[in-house]
This record gives structure tokens, sequence and C-alpha cells, in this order.
């Protein structure tokens, strides 16, 4: 407690003029305020998803229906991709960006302070107008997260209106978040801050706001003509009228193939930072990583249809979205290259930060080298919509985007709270959630090659064994995460105290200012050497 | 501080509103695209003139029916023969029985889809019940035609065509301007 008692004297010797109680976080248009709030919405929607996830994986420990009812399981796997894409690694990524972006390349605070302030608070109501949807006569939205048309048009129930509302707010606030990164990075980098000298999580993080700006209105506009065709009587998707429920299809995925490079990209720029600082090297080929971030975003623009072989393409299509896809490989492959390269003959060592570093390495690799297999069109036609795709996706953004968003937590808690966190229970930590993913989401593999449905809440006998295995695996990883709760909320109370450099090996403007950080920082710019 | 923002936040919003408009041109982007490379497998929604092509005996090609009313379609809705041998070139007219088994009028309107896909620019259709909305008091039934010739242009790949026609029931949305009662079977 005493700790929290010196940072109070220590903001008032500085006269950090800010309200005090609940309004300093409803008025604060201070971006590390900002980011914090971020970083804690997105940990409760990290768990309200879990939950529903939870109760997904109780429903399939055993064949034959248990606990939901079919109609009450398609709304918790709608809700959990819905939440954990939007409400958990998306906003996680955003309050990273507030916290270190500024603290990165020697700015004040965000460019648009206000701006910031309002994309955050519009995004808790974004979120409970979803979850309100599920107490409606007739449920929530149950058509999965991708809401393909027809199921959320002619055979939906009416919270969908309050779906496309709630998308709307999201969309809306990522739009803001992502504007204020690139005026940020544009207009306030310190005097000698060149292009090709920024840290590459603020990188990585430019080049996914620009995604999020080009294609983060394409989703707007697809759920606002869901909206019309469900209730204003257009056409958009209903063959009877003219339309064409395929289009739907190219619709979302065009945003939603970015989109999933929106929630790996920033990984990729938070695992360049913790690799050179925990390996004691500087990261091998800077210039090559950039390239591969800028080259991977423009490829994302032409995969979309990828998502798509069974729905009936010409040979031409379906090779060129199958060639493009591969063609993504290769700047990936030139990452991970890249990161195993740093680590080459670098005095490691293995805190929480990196151990997570590398398992995102291995893991996400994994996930991969499955997303190659599912690229490929014929073969495509057996994974299509099965449990190999969910081991696939899961692989790229659990053990992918969310490894990282914990590893990044982990490595720059002590530069936040000023305290070091606990670290043997942050191993713990990272054995138990490594252990447990693993048996979550590995044997989704086989069940799904030997051809399980998604988004179905009964199955075939065969696949009962594999099912439990996976649901305790996944009751299992569920509960480590509360140890990461523990871990934050010991760190966030007291602790050995960090110093401003933290780790021996950091590198970057963000360890030149104390731990904690104070509430401003860089108000006049640091000199970069 | 706020001005030199704001030539960069303008941009970018004004970006974010042409991606919005966007995701709306990509509808009639995607008509055309598929009317160019046939890609969705429609057929045109407007009568082909009957040219006097060529008819090529040389080689014959199937053509499949398949019809089917959607879930929400009462109507029986079948073609007369499931299969057809052609030459490309040839005018035939073929006749799908709709039968309403309700008692009340009911407004259908049938959309085509042509597999492979490709093969649609090459099925041409003369004439076509799917051209306007049609109704049909309850109790009754009719005849719908189609006159259609296959294009002697078809690639040779192409040796079997599976026409498909799903029935819609628009009664909801008639307007009673664009539906012309059929002759036949009343």
């Amino acid at each position: 407690m005493s700790a929290v008692v010196t940072d109070h004297e220590h903001d008032h010797e500085h006269h950090d003029h800010k309200p005090s109680g609940i309004k300093r976080w409803f008025y604060t248009t201070n971006h590390k305020d900002i980011g914090t709030m971020y970083l804690v919405f997105a940990l409760i929607m990290f768990f309200i998803g879990g939950a529903m996830a939870m109760v997904i994986r109780a429903e399939l420990f055993q064949p034959g229906m248990q606990f939901v009812e079919p109609n009450f399981f398609n709304q918790m796997t709608t809700v959990h991709g819905l939440i954990m894409v939007f409400g958990a690694v998306m906003p996680a990524f955003t309050g990273l960006a507030n916290w270190m972006i500024p603290m990165m390349i020697g700015a004040p605070d965000m460019a648009l302070p206000r701006m910031n302030n309002w994309s955050f608070w519009i995004l808790p109501f974004a979120f409970l107008i979803l979850l309100i949807s599920l107490f409606m006569p007739g449920g929530g939205p149950s058509f999965g997260w991708t809401f393909y048309a027809p199921l959320s048009t002619t055979y939906s129930g009416d919270s969908t209106a309050l779906f496309v509302f709630s998308v709307h707010i999201m969309g809306i606030s990522s739009i803001m978040g992502a504007i204020n990164v690139i005026v940020t990075i544009f207009n306030l980098r310190a005097p000698g801050m060149t292009w090709m000298k920024m840290p590459l999580f603020v990188w990585t993080w430019l080049i996914t706001a620009f995604l999020l700006i080009m294609v983060m209105p394409v989703l707007a506009g697809a759920v606002t003509m869901v909206l019309t065709d469900k209730y204003f009587g257009t056409s958009f998707f209903d063959a009877a009228g003219g339309g064409d429920p395929v289009l739907f299809q190219h619709i979302f995925w065009f945003f939603g193939h970015p989109e999933v490079y929106i929630m790996i990209l920033p990984a990729f720029g938070i695992v360049s930072s913790i690799v050179p600082t925990f390996a004691r090297k500087p990261l091998f080929g800077y210039a090559s990583m950039v390239y591969a971030t800028a080259s991977i975003a423009i490829l994302s623009f032409l995969v979309w249809a990828h998502h798509m072989f069974t729905t009936g393409m010409p040979v031409a299509g379906a090779l060129f979205f199958m060639y493009c896809t591969m063609l993504i490989a290769v700047p990936t492959g030139v990452k991970v290259f890249n990161w195993v390269a740093t680590m080459w003959r670098g005095a490691m060592t293995f805190e929480v930060p990196m151990m997570f570093a590398l398992a995102f390495i291995v893991l996400f690799t994994i996930g991969g080298f499955s997303g190659l297999m599912l690229a490929i069109t014929p073969a495509d036609f057996q994974y299509h919509d099965t449990y190999f795709v969910v081991a696939h996706f899961h692989y790229v953004l659990v053990t992918g985007a969310v490894f990282s968003i914990i590893a990044a937590a982990y490595y720059w808690l002590p530069k936040w709270t000023g305290n070091m966190y606990d670290e043997k229970l942050g191993q713990w930590h990272f054995w138990c959630s490594l252990i447990s993913v693993n048996l979550l989401f590995f044997p989704m593999h086989f069940v799904g090659l030997a051809g399980m449905p998604r988004r179905i809440p009964d199955y075939a006998l065969q696949f009962a064994d594999f099912n439990a295995f996976i649901s305790i695996g996944g009751f299992l990883f569920g509960a480590s995460q509360l140890i990461f709760v523990w871990v934050l909320v010991k760190c966030a109370r007291g602790g050995e105290k960090a110093t401003a450099q933290v780790w021996e090996g950091a590198e970057g403007l963000e360890w030149e200012v104390p731990s904690p950080a104070p509430y401003h920082t860089f108000d006049t710019p640091p000199v970069i050497k | 501080m706020a001005l030199k923002h704001q030539p960069l936040t303008v941009k970018l919003a004004i970006t974010a509103l042409a991606m919005f408009g966007f995701g709306f041109a990509l509808v009639p982007l995607y008509d055309v695209f598929c009317d160019l490379t046939g890609l969705n497998g429609k057929t045109a929604v407007t009568a082909a003139t009957a040219e006097a092509a060529q008819i090529d005996t040389s080689r014959e090609v199937v053509i499949e029916f398949i019809a089917r009313p959607n879930k929400q379609m009462p109507w029986v809705f079948k073609p007369e023969v499931t299969r057809m041998t052609v030459h490309p070139g040839e005018i035939h007219i073929m006749n799908y029985l709709a039968e309403n088994p309700t008692g009340r009028m009911i407004v259908g309107q049938a959309v085509p889809s042509v597999s492979p896909g490709q093969a649609a620019l090459y099925f041409h259709k003369i004439e076509c019940f799917c051209f306007t909305q049609q109704q049909l008091a309850g109790g009754k039934n009719m005849l719908m035609p189609l006159q259609f010739y296959v294009d002697p242009a078809l690639p040779s790949q192409f040796s079997t065509i599976t026409l498909s026609y799903t029935l819609y029931d628009v009664t909801s949305a008639w307007r009673g301007d664009s539906a012309e009662p059929s002759q036949l079977g009343e």
C-alpha cells in the first residue's frame, strides 16, 4: 500500500492536475489512463468471452445434448467470437498502442486526446448492447461471428438490429483509434526519430491502423446491408429480389481477411521488441521486418476468397487466391527467420515475457502451417467448416495474438506499475497456459481432419474421447488465466521496485523514463541518438 | 496544436468514409464482374434474341433441369423432363409445372442459376417465366414455358449444363404491375 501513497505524493509534486476518483477516468485525455482503461476493458471482455467458451466446451464434453439448447449454443459460439475479436484482442492492442506509442516515439501524448477519450468510452456501450441482446426474446445473434446471409437476414431474430448497432459502434471506435495512431506517428515523432528508427511495434501498428481505416468501414457497410435487407426490404443478399448471398461473403471477407492481420501485425511488433531484449542482441533484419509487414498488409487485400473456395469459383480464380495466400508465407517466414536469427548466439534469459514470445514463435508457426494447408484449394474442400479450421485460427489468435498480448503485459508491466511482477507466479501462468492450450487446440486438428463440423452442439460418438480431452484442456486454460489476474493485481499493489530500464537488454525511449512512467512524459522532446 | 493535425485527420476521415462507400460500390461491381465472367452462374435477366445461329450438329450438350420451391414457398414446382440432349444452336421449349395447393393467391419469382458458372454466358433464354413474377390463384396450376438455345460458341470442355431454378414466394412484395398472368393452364 505504501507504494500507492508514494505515487500520489509523486504526482502532486509534479502538479499533475487531474480530477480525482471516477471523474478522472471519464474525463481523461491522458494516453496512459486511456491505455489502462483499454487494457482493463480487454481483460474483462477476455473473461466474458472465455466464460462463453467454457459453456461451449462443457456442452461438447460429451456427445448428446447436456446443458444448453442448440439455439443457445449457437449464440455462445457467435458472441464468443465477436467478443474475443472486437472486445478482447483489438482493444488490448489499442490499449498497448495508447500506452507505448507516444513513449516510444518521444511524444507527450496522442495527437487527438479528446477523440481518444471518446473512442474508448463508446466501446463499453457497444458491448453492453451486444450482451443485453442475449436476453431478448428469441435470444441474441446466433448466426456465427461471420453473420453470413441469409442466416443473418432471413433466418435471424430481432436481436440482429442490436448486433448491427453494436458492430457500428465498435467500428467507429476502431476507426477513431486508428486515425489517432496514424496522426500521432506522422506528426508527433521526436526530432531525429526517422521512419527507419521507429521501433517495430510502432511500425506494425502504423500499418495496422491503415488496414483498420481501409476495412472497418466495409464491415460497417456489410452490417448496414444486413440491416436494410432484414428490415427495410432491400435485396442486397436476397436471391428472390435479384441479390446474391455469395456477394455477402465477398464483402465480409474483403473486410475479414485484412482483419486477421489487424489482429496479428501488432503481435509481430511486440515479439520483435521482446526477443532482442532477452537475447541481448539488436533485432536481426530490421528493414526486412518493416518491408515484410507492409507486404503482408498489401497481400491481405488479395486473398479474401480463400475463405470461399467451396462456394464454387472458376479454376483461374481459385488458383489466383490459392497462390496469393501461399505468397503470404514468404514475408511471414522472413519474420520467423529474423526472430530466430536474433536469438542465434544471443545471451538469452528466459523471463516470462520471453517465454510467451518464444511460445508465440513456435505455436504461431504451427497455426501458419495449418493455414497453408487450408490454402490448398482441393484440400480445403475436406477441411472447410470443420474443427481443423477452428484449430487453425485458434493457434494464430490464442497462441498468436493473445500470447503476444500477455507477453507485452509482462514486458511492460514494471514500466506501468513501477513494480516487478512475481516471476515465479508468472512462470506458473506460462507453463499452465502452454500445456493446457495445446491440450485444448491440438486435438482439434485431428477431429477436424476426421470430419467433425464446427458450430454444431452435438457430434458423432467417434469424436467423444478427443472432445473430452479438448474440454479438459479448455477448462485448464481458462483456470490458468486466473493466475494472470493474480499476478496483475499483485504487481499493481506492490512488489520489488523496477528500475527505469527494467530489463538488462532493453533499449528504446520507453526505458529511459522512470518506472512507473510519470503521468506526463516527454513534454520536451528527447534527444534521439 | 490542433491545427497541425487537422489536414491529416481530415484526409484519414475522408478515406474511412470513402471505404464505407466502396463497400456499397462492391454490389454493382460484383454484378458487372459476374456478367462479364459468369462467376456466379447467373443467366441474363432479359430475353436473348433468337439469332439464326448455325446449328452445330457435330456435338451434343446435355441440359439438366432442376426446379425447387424455396422453403417458404408452398407451390409444387417441377420441370416436365429432367434432362434433354441438344445440339448447340437449336431452339428448344421446356415447360415447368407449377401448382398452388393453398387456398390463396401466391406470386412467385423464379431465380435461375447455371452450373458450371461460366457456362451461364452461353445459355441463352429467348423467353422465360423467370423474367417476370408469376401469380397463381389458390388450387390452380399452370405450365410455365422456357425457350432457350445453347450458344454454338460454348467451349468444348462443357458437355453438361445444369439449369437450376429456385422459386420464391414474393406475394408480400408484389406490386401487381410486373406480373403478367399466364394464359396457359388457366
